[in-house]
């Protein structure tokens, strides 16, 4: 079976991004990047299914510009066989990422394909469910377990309930939420193997795909500032600031 | 211009989250329609029908829909949906589920969790975990819409007087089905709803501890949250998470309780009008966004505030 990972190249978590003075973007200069926390959990599952003998391959993907190699050799350092990175310089949006993977996995034809839940640059959260429509299969978002067994996925899903489980046909594509696993850390002699595997350069014109942004971006801006408040030095005072200044709780 | 709601709902009743996104959709402008889709669903479809500012519902009654698998849920919305100048449905679990895969069918872009409305083309939304707001303008000729609840406020429950249409199509895809779901059972208000929220954090030490909290949530009506270091303690069930990528709260009054304010938690709350925080650490970053901060021990702390309420 053949699993298939896209990965994205982010600011990495914990650096807390600036809102550029002209309000046209945040700034990206000399930021660190990293591999999406949440596409990182999905290579982390793609790699256990493999060593549990029920994946055989796992293929890491990127749509982006060059140096989306960096997190590529990451998921090769965590474990996947090979790389495909979809060269663009274009800015890219869920729709056209969706259908540049919708190309590669009419070559590949892989069985299932693992997605991170969303990414933490733009939150969008799409891309798997788009890509999922495209292919016409069967989508599992915010996956906290995922079993494969006589050709069926089953994903335990976090809900806003609890937790929902579903069965899926193959192929199908799935999302990670956070407790799906914990990601490894790669380790040197896998950094310096990860080096050696193959990674396959393609365009998403050379797939068919056209790149077609729907969205303009109009402004970007800080977020309202929220003012400094008081340290109280008792309970009773924090219940009498609660009840006479802030007036949120009945006095 | 018309824009078609989608209800979430669990097939009895309709999620308040569904409120403001029909707000949302009367910003926009023009005739709202909410679609109903589930099985023996015809209480949501009336409660629908009086949400104060829709004007029809659309139900489609069919086991197919029972569960909101996606699948089925996306073959049915983009039919209905093509109709319509913009398809919104609320940033829940459920329409996050589906929303992009509506958008993918229709070929158009899909527009997350948007917190307000600057004209029919153009949103804004929250990028970097709330870091940013962006403002994004769609060149779509359907937008397809996810509404996070906080942005907006609830529509009236009552007022509205629509009509109720049904609709027969059925889209069984045949390709997930629902095995069973573990639903927490809570007689306390919904956390994205809650007026007030009281949360825990790893400095509750366990999950019995969060028993602690239950005496000022019955006082102050309030709903129980977390962080997601309790969370990923075991100490509580992941449907209590509030943050980045758990749920988004916006109450009158937030207590964080051995919460020490990692980005990600306050991505979730820090729209919240009133904040208190209680740690014993006064390093932690909670008390930058606090509006009363108590640097004390929660374990005596708590218990004395549940007394003085």
């Amino acid at each position: 079976m053949k699993v298939i990972v896209p990965v994205k190249r982010v600011v990495d978590a914990n650096v807390k991004v600036r809102v550029r003075p002209d309000n046209s973007g945040v700034d990206l200069n000399n930021v660190k990047m990293a591999i999406n926390p949440f596409c990182e959990i999905a290579v982390e599952e793609a790699v256990r299914l493999k060593e549990k003998g029920v994946a055989t391959e796992v293929v890491a993907v990127s749509v982006g510009a060059t140096n989306c190699q960096e997190q590529l050799r990451t998921a090769l350092a965590l474990g996947a066989d090979r790389a495909i990175l979809v060269e663009t310089d274009e800015a890219v949006q869920p729709l056209d990422i969706a259908k540049v993977l919708k190309a590669i996995q009419d070559k590949e034809q892989a069985d299932l394909v693992i997605f991170g839940k969303q990414s933490i640059d733009d939150d969008n959260g799409q891309t798997g469910q788009m890509f999922a429509a495209l292919a016409g299969i069967a989508q599992a978002t915010y996956a906290a377990e995922l079993t494969i067994s006589d050709g069926k996925a089953t994903v335990k899903r976090e809900i806003d309930g609890g937790i929902q489980t579903i069965e899926l046909n193959l192929p199908a594509a799935v999302t990670a939420d956070l407790r799906l696993n914990e990601p490894r850390y790669a380790s040197l002699p896998n950094i310096m193997k990860a080096k050696k595997k193959p990674m396959d350069k393609t365009s998403p014109a050379e797939l068919g795909v056209e790149i077609k942004p729907r969205l303009s971006l109009v402004k970007v801006e800080p977020p309202a500032e929220r003012q400094a408040g008081v340290i109280v030095d008792s309970v009773a005072e924090l219940v009498d600031k609660l009840k006479n200044e802030a007036k949120v709780i009945p006095s | 211009m018309s824009v078609l709601v989608i209800a979430d709902h669990d097939n009895s009743e309709l999620q308040s989250a569904t409120l403001n996104t029909v707000t949302a959709a009367t910003q926009i402008g023009g005739d709202v329609s909410v679609l109903v889709a589930g099985s023996d669903c015809g209480g949501v479809a009336e409660a629908a029908a009086k949400i104060d500012g829709v004007s029809k519902v659309l139900v489609a009654d069919n086991a197919a829909y029972a569960n909101q698998l996606a699948e089925n849920m996306a073959l049915l919305i983009a039919e209905v949906g093509k109709d319509y100048s913009h398809i919104l449905a609320a940033a829940t679990t459920n329409g996050k589920n589906y929303s992009p895969r509506v958008a993918a069918l229709l070929d158009v872009a899909q527009i997350s969790e948007i917190t307000g409305v600057v004209d029919a083309d153009t949103f804004v939304r929250p990028i970097y975990a709330g870091n940013a707001m962006a403002t994004v303008k769609s060149s779509d000729s359907i937008k397809v819409i996810t509404v996070r609840g906080t942005g907006f406020d609830a529509a009236a429950q009552e007022g509205g007087s629509a009509t109720v249409e049904s609709l027969d199509s059925v889209h069984d895809a045949g390709l997930s089905s629902f095995v069973g779901a573990e639903l927490v059972k809570s007689d306390r208000p919904e956390l994205t709803s809650a007026k007030v929220v009281v949360s825990g954090g790893r400095g509750m030490g366990s999950g019995d501890n969060f028993k602690l909290l239950d005496g000022i949530a019955d006082k102050l009506n309030a709903a129980i949250g977390a962080s997601r270091a309790a969370v990923d303690a075991g100490f509580v069930p992941n449907d209590m998470q509030v943050g980045q990528t758990g749920k988004i709260v916006a109450p009158d009054l937030y207590i964080a309780i051995g919460i020490s304010g990692a980005i990600q938690h306050l991505a979730g709350m820090k729209d919240s009008k009133v904040i208190v925080a209680i740690n014993k650490d006064e390093e932690a970053p909670i008390f930058q966004v606090a509006d009363y901060g108590l640097v004390a021990d929660l374990f005596e702390a708590v218990p004395e505030l549940d007394q003085a309420l």
